[in-house]
């Protein structure tokens, strides 16, 4: 575990913010096997590491709402734009149409579509931000997160503001076809705008972050940084394995291979993510 | 009339007649029978059943049209419809990239920047073209090129033919999708008018990033989306040869995209697809170039920005509930 030394774990800890892990979501244990290591951990504990795994630092999947808790001053979130809601324009359907996955998912999630944003403060700065929901579509953007994404851009802009976005998503949603498309050309544009206010737009790229998000405005951070061995490219390594007829190197268009490669800025460790983000923002913000 | 090579399946009985009609013809030259009359009425059926044909075409044909072997690339566009082309390749980073052709020449004399995916006939073409599949250098080149028509203050035209960016292991390392990201930003940006022209394939990322334009227009036969239909039903039933069921649910034709607002004209192809002459398909985009230059050179270059913010910006479908 190079990215993550024992001395910094402890200081992690103590800036950590604390807040009370969620109680366990119905059919999840109270035990949880770590992806990484195999080690057993008891859920809770895992919990209060923001899901990173105690022993080898596997960072797993933060519930989008803890993401805001985890680099967030306590309290002062205010979200905005939630009552933006998916549309079928395309009448898709594959095994299930589009309408009933989007009233499915949201009957599972809580969450109307795979964005929450609005403001909030990191060490007393007032910033504009927003995250990913993974666990909505695979993360996927269609025009309600491409709005969204613009709105989190077009009131920094208007108020003045750093813009941070986390991103955790396979890319553009097929369901929405060429309108999903165009949100890479709206958001990008919408960023560009807010470029001449001279605040800082720090990009956040947690795994995984691919395709049409990635070829958009997330790369497109004044700093770019990412969650430990998060996966990150433009096309999946599916597609390249398709494609190229060869295995994959390990560790290929993961977070080290692309810091190696001059790709982003930084690695940042979860439990460190509030402090380096606070200090960024008050390097350049 | 370019005599088409490859037919696809649904050209194969109107091709049969067309060659049962050259025949005839041939045989008349030798004058010892006259088969004038048969001639024209087989010609007349030929015409009823390209029109039946081309009639309803469903998404699944026009994609087939849109990569027919014969259609003419963005080259074949730019000899035909550009003057004094200086094709520049530097990336200034790492390659050339054959996979986009790029440079400055005069279009109605006018000095504009002219760029284009283009695709290969042939082995050896297509590999030197990559099958129109840019690396981030093709994205970098087309990124230097627009800094310099932005400062040179020369209109951008573009045009949009590639089934994706390549998905390699060096494109990864080299930042295909920061590469591409970079264009959507900087075209975005541009006081110069800007408008491309959707050729044949449009797949993705990869044609978006030369695709933030003033104006979006679009050739009758060509297709235009997130996703091709095959990569889209490998994810879907993970099988890629259902990419005719994909083909009708993404809803990709220019018609498609016309009904949505996302392009701003159709451009009709020739009877029987834009493969079939060349020539004609090319006057007919330089009449659409020509009309939606000549409206854009009338703003100002701030108004141009703004006109482009407000199209993209305006694009997408969603509801406000409480
Ligand atoms: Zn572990």
């Amino acid at each position: 575990m190079p990215w993550f030394s024992k001395q910094k774990k402890v200081k992690a800890r103590e800036s950590t913010p604390a807040a009370p892990p969620p109680p366990p979501a119905k059919g999840e244990g109270i035990w949880h096997k770590c992806e990484g290591c195999e080690s057993v951990v008891a859920r809770a504990e895992l919990e209060r590491e923001w899901n990173v795994c105690p022993s080898c630092g596997q960072h797993e999947a933060l519930p989008i709402r803890r993401r805001f808790e985890l680099v967030l001053d306590p309290g002062s979130f205010e979200e905005l734009d939630a009552d933006l809601t998916p549309q079928d324009p395309l009448g898709f359907v594959d095994a299930k149409k589009y309408r009933d996955r989007l009233k499915g998912t949201y009957k599972n999630t809580g969450l109307r579509d795979a964005f929450i944003s609005g403001v909030g403060s990191i060490a007393g700065q007032q910033v504009s931000i927003g995250s990913f929901a993974f666990e909505f579509m695979g993360g996927s953007m269609g025009s309600v997160v491409g709005e969204k994404v613009t709105r989190v851009f077009d009131r920094a802009f208007e108020r003045r503001l750093p813009a941070i976005v986390f991103s955790s998503t396979g890319g553009a949603r097929m369901q929405e076809g060429i309108f999903s498309l165009m949100q890479m050309a709206k958001t990008s544009a919408a960023l560009h705008r807010f470029r001449a206010v001279r605040k800082p737009y720090v990009s956040v790229m947690l795994h995984p972050t691919t395709g049409g998000v990635a070829a958009s405005f997330a790369w497109l951070g004044d700093v770019v940084i990412a969650e430990p061995k998060a996966l990150i490219g433009f096309a999946g390594p599916r597609v390249i394995e398709q494609t190229i007829r060869e295995k994959l190197p390990p560790g290929f268009q993961r977070s080290e291979f692309l810091l190696e490669h001059g790709m982003i800025d930084a690695i940042v460790h979860r439990h460190d993510m509030r402090d380096r983000l606070g200090q960024l923002l008050s390097l350049l913000g | 009339m370019t005599k088409p090579a490859h037919a696809l399946d649904f050209e194969r009985p109107l091709i049969a007649l067309e060659s049962k009609i050259a025949e005839l013809k041939e045989l008349s030259g030798g004058a010892r029978v006259d088969f004038t009359d048969e001639i024209q009425k087989l010609e007349k059926k030929a015409k009823r059943l390209q029109a039946e044909i081309f009639s309803e075409l469903s998404p699944w044909q026009t994609v087939q049209l849109a990569r027919h072997p014969n259609r003419p690339y963005t080259l074949d566009y730019l000899g035909r419809l550009f003057t004094d082309f200086f094709e520049l390749e530097g990336d200034r980073r790492f390659a050339a990239d054959r996979a986009i052709v790029a440079g400055f020449a005069r279009f109605d004399g006018e000095p504009v920047l002219v760029m284009g995916h283009q695709k290969g006939r042939g082995t050896k073409e297509n590999m030197l073209r990559n099958f129109g599949m840019p690396r981030p250098e093709g994205y970098r080149k087309a990124r230097r090129l627009f800094d310099l028509a932005e400062r040179f203050r020369r209109p951008v035209i573009i045009f949009i033919d590639t089934p994706g960016a390549y998905p390699g292991i060096g494109a990864e390392e080299r930042g295909q999708a920061e590469a591409i990201a970079t264009n959507l930003e900087v075209m975005s940006s541009l006081s110069v008018p800007s408008i491309s022209v959707v050729i044949g394939e449009g797949a993705s990322g990869g044609a978006l990033g030369l695709g933030v334009t003033n104006r979006i227009l679009m050739l009758q036969y060509a297709w235009y989306n997130v996703i091709s239909p095959e990569s889209c039903s490998s994810i879907l039933y993970r099988d890629s040869t259902q990419g005719k069921k994909s083909a009708e649910a993404l809803k990709l034709t220019a018609k498609d995209l016309a009904g949505f607002g996302i392009t701003d004209e159709i451009i009709p192809e020739p009877e029987g697809g834009a493969h079939r002459d060349h020539d004609l398909a090319a006057e007919n985009v330089r009449g659409a170039i020509r009309r939606h230059l000549a409206e854009l050179e009338k703003l100002s270059p701030e108004q141009l920005v703004v006109d482009r913010y407000k199209k993209f910006r305006a694009m997408g479908v969603f509801t406000t509930e409480e």
